[in-house]
């Protein structure tokens, strides 16, 4: 049996019947049948409903009739709802009760290529706008710090030291060993056609500690540390307290950036220092196992080749990295917004940040190395 | 860690002793090119209760944020005791926020801290009191809003009406005159509710606290406001203001009477 049925009793009034089980699902009609309907019959001014077959109902007769009754009002037809069940009559006076904002409707015009790149790059210059003006206040900032005219909560700070530099061990240890052991199994293969295997030492040593050490730490805390300042300071944001900061009189920048900033500042070095042990404990560990290279010569080996220039730049390097990624960390989280999901664009954003860069820093400091020759 | 800071809050009390605690002249509240709401005029007299109302989403929250200075007017000024908020200096400014209280919708505790220290910190921001006389105010200020005994607990470890009624106590951390409440009732009991009317009636009559409370309890509003501002989504301004009983009996707005009188008329 059809549960919708027309019928045009004169020819400006029409019937429509409802019967059966009107639960939602695939089988239940669309408003269109509808509009088709009073396509064909164009004269017809009145509406009324018989629901006298109808068994069953749920939200599926309910919004056939709300959009019956949009259909109706934009046709300027009336629509006579004596016919309906009591029930259904009052929800759908409440659905109507409030008046459908007409403003509240985005537009989902797609944008054209020109104007997407327009507001792409308007977007970008304001970002590093923010980007400046971040870096402005936490200098202003440390600079109050070190006048002593602004202070932190050193249990706080003890707190993020840990946090920073002790629970980051385990992390870098196991990466740091495992780049050490690389380095030196692809280059133990090489320096064998020459019959050089020692000079592995120098090549494990020299690339750790000058280069990979820091990288390799400053890629770790970013994805580690400068991620969860992210989500902390951004899920601050998102519970107010961070206003309630503000609207005490209390800098957020002093009170809770720079003590994420001087911690790990403070940290980066020291882990890139052990960064670097187990590198070259990786590289030997390859050198002594494998190739039956005594751990002592390959000390002497390393000791030889890595100067105490390399250790400062290296040091230098993982130095900038702490600033680089805790003003990341610390940044994107400050500009996190009020939900869930801006919490995690704040993180994402906060490691994609740091990483581009620490990548930066070290083409840089490289590049000026070179040129001054050391 | 306190540093001590200069008595700009009494000296303003003293030279502008007769004007409005806080007063907003033609305040436009812009989000970007967005203008949520516009020529919002009132002022809020020592001593009063003033409520904040309008329906769900129409800038009510907006409205007190801008008041208590975190976000800055497009248009407008406001003013306490005659002094604009946005264009005093550094330390004016930083004095005037030392006498406000502010309740956030959600608590805003530092999660970091416990309860103790929360309320503690604008006391070792602000006062140069002993670690033992901060103790004691701040197991008086939880006593005060009935959470005696919880010191030492974090805030992710009570409940959330908990919440609410500690950063109410850290509020009151400092005596503040002026007292900012978003929405105070929103997730207490009935009895918590009542209690905390009670209690902002307590503060207002014995402390002489100004209260700015942003609500749409009809029970509270009409408990306790003394005058109020109603803020209406659709026509983006205020549409009435007074006090809320005066408003039910005279306000010929049907907005407004439809709000006081929870869709009755």
């Amino acid at each position: 049996m059809e549960i919708l049925h027309f019928d045009q009793i004169s020819d400006d009034a029409a019937i429509v019947r409802l019967s059966g089980r009107w639960k939602t699902g695939p089988q239940l009609p669309s408003a269109s049948e509808l509009s088709g309907h009073l396509d064909q019959t164009p004269a017809t001014r009145r509406l009324s409903f018989d629901t006298q077959g109808l068994t069953e109902w749920d939200t599926g007769l309910l919004s056939f009739l709300k959009s019956v009754m949009r259909e109706c009002s934009a046709r300027k037809i009336d629509v006579d709802r004596s016919g309906l069940a009591a029930g259904v009559r009052r929800l759908l006076d409440l659905a109507m009760a409030v008046p459908e904002k007409k403003d509240a409707h985005r537009s989902t015009k797609s944008e054209s290529f020109l104007s997407r790149v327009g507001s792409e790059t308007i977007a970008f210059i304001q970002s590093a706008g923010e980007m400046v003006a971040f870096v402005g206040a936490a200098c202003s900032a440390l600079g109050r710090l070190l006048l002593r005219r602004a202070s932190f909560r050193t249990d706080e700070f003890k707190l993020l030291v840990q946090e920073s530099g002790a629970q980051a061990l385990p992390i870098v240890s196991l990466i740091s060993f495992l780049v050490g052991l690389i380095l030196a199994f692809i280059g133990i293969l090489q320096l064998k056609l020459f019959g050089a295997q020692i000079y592995v030492a120098d090549l494990v040593g020299i690339a750790m500690v000058r280069e990979m050490g820091a990288i390799m730490t400053g890629i770790i805390i970013a994805g580690r540390t400068g991620a969860a300042f992210a989500a902390q300071l951004g899920t601050m944001q998102v519970n107010e307290e961070i206003d309630a900061l503000t609207t005490l009189g209390i800098s957020p920048m002093a009170f809770l950036v720079l003590p994420r900033m001087v911690s790990l500042t403070l940290m980066m070095p020291l882990l890139c220092l052990y960064a670097n042990i187990m590198g070259i404990l990786g590289g030997m560990m390859v050198a002594a196992g494998l190739h039956g290279i005594k751990p002592v010569s390959y000390f002497q080996r390393t000791a030889e080749a890595v100067g105490l220039n390399d250790l400062a730049i290296g040091l230098f390097m993982s130095i900038v990295f702490g600033i680089l990624i805790s003003l990341a960390g610390c940044m994107r989280g400050m500009q996190c917004g009020r939900s869930a999901s801006a919490v995690g664009s704040a993180t994402t954003s906060a490691v994609v940040t740091s990483i581009v860069a620490i990548i930066m820093a070290t083409a840089m400091i490289t590049v000026v190395c070179d040129v001054i020759g050391i | 860690m306190p540093h001590t800071f200069n008595s700009g809050a009494t000296d303003s009390r003293k030279v502008n002793g007769n004007a409005p605690v806080i007063s907003v002249q033609d305040l436009t509240m812009a989000y970007g090119s967005f203008v949520l709401m516009r020529d919002v005029n009132f002022t809020v007299q020592r001593g009063d209760i003033f409520i904040i109302m309008g329906g769900s989403g129409c800038g009510k929250s907006t409205l007190l944020r801008h008041m208590v200075g975190l976000l800055s007017p497009a248009k407008g000024r406001i003013l306490y005791e005659g002094i604009s908020f946005f264009d005093a200096a550094p330390p004016t400014r930083s004095a005037l926020m030392k006498r406000m209280g502010i309740l956030y919708q959600s608590g805003a505790l530092w999660s970091s801290m416990t309860l103790a220290e929360n309320i503690a910190l604008p006391l070792e921001h602000y006062t140069a009191l002993s670690p033992g006389q901060i103790a004691e105010i701040v197991s008086f200020k939880l006593a005060l809003v009935g959470l005696a005994g919880f010191e030492h607990y974090y805030p992710s470890e009570i409940s959330g009406g908990m919440r609410k009624r500690a950063g109410l106590a850290r509020a009151l951390s400092l005596d503040p005159d002026i007292l900012f409440f978003d929405e105070p009732s929103a997730g207490l009991d009935p009895v918590s509710a009542k209690r905390l009317d009670d209690l902002i009636l307590e503060l207002r009559d014995n402390l002489g606290a100004t209260v700015v409370v942003v609500t749409h309890e009809l029970h509270s509003i009409f408990a306790i406001g003394n005058n109020s501002v109603f803020l209406d989504a659709q026509t983006r301004t205020m549409i009435a203001a007074g006090n809320p009983n005066t408003l039910l009996r005279e306000s010929q707005d049907p907005t407004v009477r439809t709000f006081l009188t929870r869709g009755k008329e």
